[in-house]
Parts: structure tokens; C-alpha cells; sequence
């Protein structure tokens, strides 16, 4: 049975006060917390298991190795991909970079790449950059006034435009939409372009099969799914992946190297570069364990308690406008307060221990197509509870009339 | 307007959050009026996720500065109004011995002045002390 105490037990943090209130956490599309597992196996790391991977022969290294190698076997059983096809990053805004390099001998001048405009900037500067060196287009997917893209002008834009890569989110940041990627995909294959999927969001929420998804990649971050900052994870199809040059070069990824000339080491060792975030990689997988061992339909009923509370009781709220698809979403709500500024509300629900966030979210192009400067989003994760809802939304309306005064 | 003491004061009695936050927004709309014309880009404090305008020069005859600004957010607004009757009438020597950051540690608005707060506290000190340098 599921139980959110014996969850947020697992969550120290979540129990400390902000401003002498009880913290409630709404800020999980930034980054979640860590639960205890994940938090001692990076103690234990440096307290009993240090020593540089894939280097020297002695017990420590090798055992690190081991350990660093598993959890790649960790994720990709939890992906359903080979785990020659993972890389570790330090994030995904490092992996699309890496794979929007990596495509450059892919484009000819006027060649397109469609993203959408729901994609985070690490998503879209990257692919500009790629443009800058290619002569390549970037054209994006619209969205209608509320957040949302349309479907089938989707479809359209795909077929009419034939771009040579799509790159899309599967859920948006700013607003929690989840995307039909699989019908997306679909179709952008079926014109033979090269699908990119950003994961930041998905990853934890939606736990995506990527072999029935059939992306030629897919990007996440540890920190956004109860795993620690500074580790990022990309999947590519083996011959494409392995087809692109390395993005960084020095130890670890090559194979043979004299003064004049080096050859590298096959996918993925040849896209990590350097010593990695061995700690960082070994207590990841203790997230996706975390992650793991709540059944997915006990995670999404929950979510989508919590979510629905918070979806109707905002709805009560009449200066509250509501943005993005709040049935096909992955629990995160941006909105705004007529004739408030978000930064203001923001600062006054955190002297009653509420995180949310304010602005644009690193979707400037997305607050430009609402025609709004920014929003305030919640984002609840597996352990936010009803009663943190209503917490919030007591401390919302408390808000809105000191700033009505 | 009340000159920086009484602000202070102002600020300092109030019992409890909400009513500090009622009293600094309250500050924010006595502020003067400032032209519409006068928010262009340049007038902008970058570095602040909300919207600063400040308009600076010195006054001829007495060498002090004459400084008015804005905000779109009522509390940068409010916290703004404590800056400018910090700055306002002080000679370019007085600016530089001078930090109004001081007095936000004393009214316990700290957590204003993190670098990663939209609201800048510490963006509009420095374009008033450059400005002080620079003319
Ligand atoms: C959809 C999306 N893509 C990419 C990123 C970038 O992730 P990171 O900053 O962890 O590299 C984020 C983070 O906010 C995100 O939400």
C-alpha cells in the first residue's frame, strides 16, 4: 500500500521549517530532494569505496569500476536500452550539447531542426549554435494561448517542413504539459528525421520505455529525479551515437594516442572524457532504485491526487489564471495573479515556507508566444501531500489580499 | 516623504511579517511619481528579474544626488524607497562611506540581498555607487 509518510520519511529535509514555517516544497521541476539511500551511498563512496574508474589494478579502483559500470546497467534496464548506448553527462543541458555537436557533419546549409516553443533554452541554444555552424534552420512547433500545441499543425509542420532533426521535450518545464512523443516520433521517423527527446521532466514521472518510444536520443538529469547535481544521463542508438565525433577529448575516451594523432574508444567511453562524478553516478543509482520501488500506478494516483486538489482549488481562486494542459500533465501548474507581479507572490509565500518559482523557467520563447513576462509554477513531486496543497493554497489567498491591501 | 530614519523606524516596529511587508509596499507607492518617458532601456538596473528604473543626477548647487526610481513588483518598490532615501541627498564622498546594505541586514531583509534574488538589492547600490564614481 502506499504511504506518503513512510515516503517523505525517507526525505529529512522535508520535515525542517523556512521562516518558522513548515516547508512545503513546490519547486521539484528545479531540482527534487534526495532520499536517504541515495544520500549515504555518496557518503559511503568517499568514506569506504574512493578510487578512480577504469584506471589501475588495485581493489579500490576496480571496485569502483564495478560499481560505477552497474548502475549504467541500472539505468538501462530501467530505460530498456543497452547500456553501451548510455553516457554519463553532467546534466542534460551537457548531453544536448554533446548531441548537437555531435550531429554537425549531419547538416547541409537550409537543413531544418524543429523544436517546439514549450522547449527549455537548453534545448533551443544548443540547436541555434548547431544552425550558426551549419546554415541550418531552427523552426519550432507553436503553442496556442494557454501553453498547449496543437496536435495535428504539429503533424503538419512535420510533414510539410521535413526537418533533419526534431528535438522536443517529452514534458515541458514551465508548464507540465507531457507531449504525444510517441505519435510525434513516429512521424518524424516516418520522414526519416533524427528525433532528440528531452527527459529532464519525464524521467522520473513517466518512466519512459525508450525502446517502444524509438527516439534516436534522450536527455535527463539525475538531480531532477532524487539523484545528486552534477550527473546527466544521454541515450543514443548505438551506430548514430558512435558515429559522432567525441565533444571532449583527454583521458579516459581514447584508445591509442601518439604526439600527432589518437583514436578513440568506441561509444560511450568515447564521450567521457576525463574522470567523471564517480559518487555522483553510484548514488544516481540508488535514485532509480528509489524510483523503482514504487509500483507506477500507486506513484501516478498519488501524483494525480495531490495535482487534481491543487488543479480545483486554484480554479476557486478568481484572480488566478492557470496556464498549460492540466489533464495530460506530470503535476506542475504555472499561473499568474491578476494585477500581481510573480516575483511578489513568490516572496510572500516563502515567508510561509512555500517554494515555488517565478519568471520565465528558461522558456523566454514560450513567455513570449503567451504574451506574459513569467509565471509562478508549482511543481509537486512523489512526496507532497494534500494537506501541503492546502497549506498553499491557504497561504496563496492569505497572499493575494496583503498584495490587494 | 519620510527621510531614511523614519523609514527605518517605520519598518523596524512592525510586529510580524505580514505587517513589515505591508509597511515597505506601503513606502513603495509613496514614492513620487516617475515619467513614463524616463523607463527607457538604459534607465533599466540589469541584473534584477523584476523591473528597475532609476534616474540620477546631481543637484547644481548643493553637490548632492538627486536620485528617483521604480519598479513593476511592489516589494523591489517598496525595498527600493529605502534605498533612495538612504541615497538621496548625499554628497558623492558621503556615498562611497556609506552602505545601505547595512541597513537591510538591520531590518532583517537579508534574504533580499542574495545574489540569486530577482529583486537585485545589491544591483541598485552598485548602479548608484557607479554612478557616483563615474560623474
Ligand atoms: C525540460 C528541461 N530541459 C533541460 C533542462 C536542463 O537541465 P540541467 O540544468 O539539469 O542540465 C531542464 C532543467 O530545468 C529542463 O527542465
Amino acid at each position: 500500500m502506499f504511504d506518503v509518510n513512510a515516503i517523505r520519511a525517507q526525505f529529512p529535509i522535508l520535515s525542517r521549517t523556512v521562516h518558522n514555517n513548515s516547508l512545503v516544497y513546490l519547486d521539484n521541476g528545479a531540482t527534487t530532494h534526495k532520499p536517504l539511500n541515495v544520500i549515504e551511498k555518496e557518503r559511503e563512496f568517499y568514506l569506504q569505496n574512493n578510487a578512480n574508474v577504469h584506471r589501475g589494478t588495485h581493489f579500490l579502483s576496480a571496485n569502483a569500476t564495478a560499481q560505477y559500470e552497474a548502475v549504467r546497467e541500472i539505468l538501462a534496464d530501467f530505460l530498456q536500452v543497452q547500456s553501451r548506448e548510455l553516457v554519463w553527462t553532467k546534466g542534460a543541458t551537457e548531453s544536448l550539447n554533446l548531441i548537437a555537436h555531435g550531429l554537425t557533419p549531419l547538416l547541409q546549409p537550409n537543413d531544418i531542426i524543429l523544436i517546439s516553443e514549450l522547449e527549455h533554452h537548453a534545448n533551443i541554444v544548443p540547436w541555434q549554435q548547431l544552425a550558426l555552424r551549419t546554415g541550418a534552420v531552427i523552426k519550432a512547433i507553436k503553442v496556442n494561448r494557454k501553453g498547449c500545441i496543437h496536435y495535428e499543425r504539429a503533424v503538419a509542420q512535420i510533414q510539410n517542413l521535413k526537418p533533419k532533426i526534431v528535438s522536443i521535450c517529452h514534458a515541458s518545464n514551465g508548464l507540465g504539459n507531457i507531449l504525444p512523443i510517441e505519435s510525434l516520433i513516429r512521424e518524424a521517423k516516418a520522414i526519416g528525421a533524427i528525433t532528440v527527446i528531452d527527459g529532464a521532466q519525464s524521467f522520473a514521472q513517466i518512466r519512459p520505455n525508450l525502446r517502444e518510444l524509438d527516439c534516436d536520443f534522450y536527455v535527463a538529469s539525475a538531480h531532477k529525479a532524487f539523484g545528486p547535481t552534477g550527473v546527466g544521463l544521454l541515450f543514443g542508438k548505438y551506430e548514430l551515437l558512435n558515429e559522432m565525433p567525441p565533444y571532449q577529448c583527454g583521458g579516459e575516451m581514447i584508445d591509442k594516442v601518439t604526439i600527432s594523432h589518437s583514436s578513440f574508444n568506441q561509444a560511450p567511453s568515447k564521450f567521457e572524457a576525463g574522470t567523471p562524478n564517480i559518487a555522483g553516478v553510484i548514488a544516481f543509482g540508488e535514485a532509480i532504485k528509489f524510483i523503482s520501488s514504487i509500483p507506477f500506478e500507486e506513484w501516478t494516483a498519488h501524483k494525480k491526487d495531490v495535482f487534481n486538489t491543487l488543479i480545483s482549488e486554484m480554479q476557486t481562486i478568481e484572480q488566478v489564471e492557470l496556464y498549460g494542459d492540466l489533464n495530460d500533465n506530470i503535476g506542475t501548474v504555472s499561473f499568474t495573479v491578476k494585477n500581481q507581479h510573480p516575483i511578489d507572490v513568490a516572496t510572500l509565500l516563502d515567508h510561509h515556507g512555500i517554494a515555488v518559482r517565478t519568471g520565465h523557467h528558461c522558456n523566454q520563447p514560450l513567455m513570449d508566444a503567451l504574451a506574459i513576462s513569467g509565471t509562478i509554477r508549482a511543481s509537486i513531486a512523489i512526496y507532497n501531500t494534500v494537506e501541503e496543497i492546502d497549506h498553499f493554497i491557504f497561504a496563496l489567498r492569505d497572499v493575494i489580499s496583503l498584495l490587494e491591501e | 516623504m519620510m527621510n531614511i530614519e523614519e523609514i527605518y523606524k517605520s519598518i523596524a516596529s512592525q510586529q510580524g511579517w505580514q505587517a513589515k511587508y505591508r509597511q515597505i509596499m506601503l513606502l513603495g507607492k509613496q514614492l513620487p511619481n516617475f515619467p513614463e518617458p524616463l523607463k527607457t532601456e538604459e534607465a533599466r538596473v540589469s541584473g534584477c528579474e523584476s523591473k528597475v528604473w532609476l534616474h540620477l543626477a546631481w543637484d547644481e548647487s548643493t553637490g548632492c544626488l538627486v536620485v528617483i526610481g521604480d519598479s513593476d513588483t511592489r516589494i523591489v518598490k517598496g525595498l527600493l524607497a529605502i534605498i533612495l532615501a538612504f541615497y538621496n541627498g548625499k554628497r558623492s564622498d558621503e556615498i562611497h562611506t556609506s552602505d545601505v546594505i547595512t541597513v537591510f541586514k538591520e531590518l532583517d531583509l537579508i534574504q533580499h540581498l542574495s545574489p540569486s534574488r530577482g529583486n537585485g538589492i545589491h544591483a541598485i547600490q552598485k548602479a548608484i555607487v557607479h554612478f557616483s564614481q563615474d560623474s
